[in-house]
């Protein structure tokens, strides 16, 4: 080959290796001391979620008799007057159901009958609302979170998860068992690593612990052995996925377990996974005896559930870190 | 055409195939064929054969094709016997080690009882290339010097799917055969450990395998630069040698003050390669093993710089009521 044609050439190897570099503008913000490489990174391009709540509705008037004396079967927010009850349900019917409206979840023909199951988990994820906004500020801070949090409009959020079985190991006998996992899982950032690792650490207040290495050996006991270590692992991609950060947003990469070399955020996040791990526990799993057949999971039949996804969507902070509850102040009582 | 100009060059000339030198015992091993390849010869020696299998060589091709279509059948199977499945996501695709409730005990063949037979399957075979590596060498009169270098590897090898497996008292801790899923291994390996970077042997491993580049770019690089003073040509250098052996004495003497000889950069050569596997392997051995978190062990012995606090209030939550 004349050396004249190889400068084509290289160029467009060249090129084709930078095919997997992220363009510009990429901003990273150094938040550890200098030589640890923690960093903050915006990338317009991964931040493409909405920044705040639709309008509020205008306040309503509070005085006037209760929603609990006027209706019947309101088992929630009874102590609202029935102008509030009526601002924050025309609100929740655009947060949840803009284009089926209030029968959505309510029998036309009585408004108080249970009949339709979105009308009980509707009942349940208000409560669940006012769970998150009262008791886990730890997480959510003053912002709280209100039913757009995680519908955005729609009737089911779009990020929820459900139990993956074995990943089909169940009918290969002979030969060919995954373990539930090398399968690139979309969720872990399409790694080979175990797929339902949701299932493993998100469903129980007791789940086994994240935790890999230990600090204090004989006090913080981690997970035992590196297979474990690929479900932290992999549970972790998922968190950096879900919030549109990489590792060094909370963790010190010489020491990711080092709490005094992590970044404050670490601690927002693991009040997160406690917090997950009730809602799921608590709230979204019993549910499942109330939801027809095609709403629940492909392989289990179980309930929708909830991780960071489902609120956060790709953001640091869901919706850019606008206030949710300000205007709709019994949804964190 | 320029590049004949130079003794070391790309021209094939194909003559009567060479069948080797007397063996030690003044015989010549005459059995197999020999014949040229064009192919062959622009990559290296255009003479292909006279190859010898023999025993050992036999009994390690069968085992290593064995464990080869284990791991291959295996994969295939995962994806339910598609040929478009298997190909596409064939970098996902593993055969997995036992689960870790197994510990040390044999499981059934689909719960990792494939991945064990495959383990054995291999290192029978790779036992077995070993010695053939050995016995040839010394049929032909040479050092062993390949075979032990090929010991080192074998080391590393043994270390990550026998010895640290023992030591921990459980197969899970073995390595996947996948390439992703190893890849995915050996981060989380190291994640769970407390990061192999600060783990000396680990350091040493890594000085060496880089060193191992280094070296052979260097060696590479002056026996090429100095080729038409016949640097390449051993043999003629000592009936009707260049001057090619004083040009890249003094070319390192010039550049760094130092040079190896013609000898001993074979040496440095032989050695960093062989250290590389054999203190990688000691890393491995000792982690989970004697040391449970590298970090923590290089803040008790001075290897972690330590950082400012940037943010004092940071405390495990969990540990603080």
């Amino acid at each position: 080959m004349k050396s004249i044609h190889r400068i084509p050439v290289v160029l467009l190897a060249a090129l084709t290796l930078l095919t997997a570099c992220e363009r510009p503008p990429v901003e990273s913000t150094q938040v550890g001391f200098r030589g640890m490489n923690m960093a903050d990174i915006q990338n317009p391009r991964a931040e493409m979620g909405e920044t705040g709540y639709p309008a509020a509705l205008p306040p309503a008037s509070s005085s006037g008799p209760k929603a609990g004396e006027v209706y019947q079967n309101v088992q929630v927010l009874g102590d609202l007057s029935v102008a509030e009850f009526t601002r924050l349900m025309t609100s929740i019917t655009a947060w949840v159901s803009p284009e089926e409206g209030c029968n959505y979840c309510h029998n036309p023909a009585n408004l108080a009958s249970d009949d339709i199951y979105t009308k009980v988990v509707s009942r349940r994820m208000i409560q669940m609302n006012q769970h998150i906004n009262s008791e886990w500020q730890d997480h959510v801070g003053a912002n709280g979170v209100n039913c757009y949090t995680c519908h955005r409009g729609k009737n089911v959020p779009e990020y929820i998860w459900f139990s993956q079985g074995d990943s089909g190991d169940g009918n290969r006998h002979f030969m060919g068992w995954l373990n539930g996992q090398n399968q690139p899982g979309e969720d872990i950032g399409l790694t080979s690593m175990p797929q339902d690792v949701f299932t493993h650490y998100l469903t129980s207040t007791d789940a086994p612990t994240v935790r890999l290495a230990s600090l204090q050996p004989g006090v913080d006991e981690p997970s035992p052995g590196t297979k474990n270590a690929e479900k932290t692992y992999a549970l972790m991609v998922n968190w950096s996925q879900s919030l549109g950060v990489n590792c060094t947003y909370c963790h010190y990469t010489g020491s990711f377990q080092d709490w005094e070399n992590s970044s404050p955020y670490r601690i927002t996040a693991h009040y997160g996974l406690n917090m997950v791990r009730g809602l799921n526990a608590e709230y979204l799993i019993p549910l499942e005896g109330e939801y027809p057949d095609y709403r629940l999971g492909p392989h289990e039949g179980d309930a929708p559930k909830a991780y960071c996804a489902t609120c956060h969507q790709g953001q640091k902070k869901p919706l850019g870190g606008a206030d949710a509850i300000s205007a709709y102040p019994s949804l964190a009582e | 055409m320029a590049t004949y100009q130079n003794i070391f060059n790309r021209v094939q000339v194909h003559g009567e195939p060479d069948m080797g030198v007397p063996l030690p015992d003044g015989t010549i091993w005459e059995r197999g064929k020999a014949k040229f390849s064009r192919l062959f010869g622009l990559f290296g020696e255009a003479q292909v054969g006279p190859g010898y299998l023999g025993t050992t060589g036999l009994l390690s091709l069968l085992f290593g094709i064995a464990a080869f279509e284990i791991i291959g059948f295996n994969m295939w199977a995962s994806v339910g016997w598609d040929p478009v499945q298997f190909i596409r996501l064939l970098p996902w695709l593993a055969l997995e080690p036992p689960s870790p409730e197994w510990g040390l005990r044999i499981p059934p063949l689909n719960e990792g009882g494939w991945f064990i037979l495959t383990g054995l399957f291999l290192l029978i075979s790779v036992l077995l290339w070993w010695v053939r590596m050995y016995r040839r060498a010394v049929a032909l009169g040479m050092g062993t010097h390949v075979a032990w270098a090929f010991a080192s590897a074998i080391w590393l090898f043994l270390v990550l799917g026998l010895f640290r497996p023992l030591l921990m008292g459980s197969w899970s801790e073995a390595v996947p055969y996948g390439i992703f899923p190893h890849l995915d291994w050996t981060t989380a390996f190291s994640l769970r450990y407390g990061n192999l970077m600060y783990n000396p042997f680990h350091m040493l491993s890594i000085t060496f395998l880089y060193g191992s580049v280094l070296l052979f770019a260097m060696h590479g690089a002056t026996i090429i630069a100095s080729g038409n003073y016949g640097a390449h040509r051993e043999i003629e250098q000592i009936v009707d040698r260049g001057t090619a052996a004083e040009r890249g004495a003094i070319f390192w003497r010039w550049t760094m003050g130092f040079n190896a000889t013609f000898e001993s950069i074979h040496r440095w050569a032989w050695w960093f390669a062989v250290l590389t596997t054999l203190t990688g392997g000691i890393g491995i051995l000792l982690t989970g093993t004697v040391v449970d978190n590298w970090y923590l062990w290089g803040l008790e012995h001075g290897l972690v710089p330590p950082y400012p606090e940037v943010y004092p209030a940071m405390a495990d939550p969990a540990a603080t009521p």
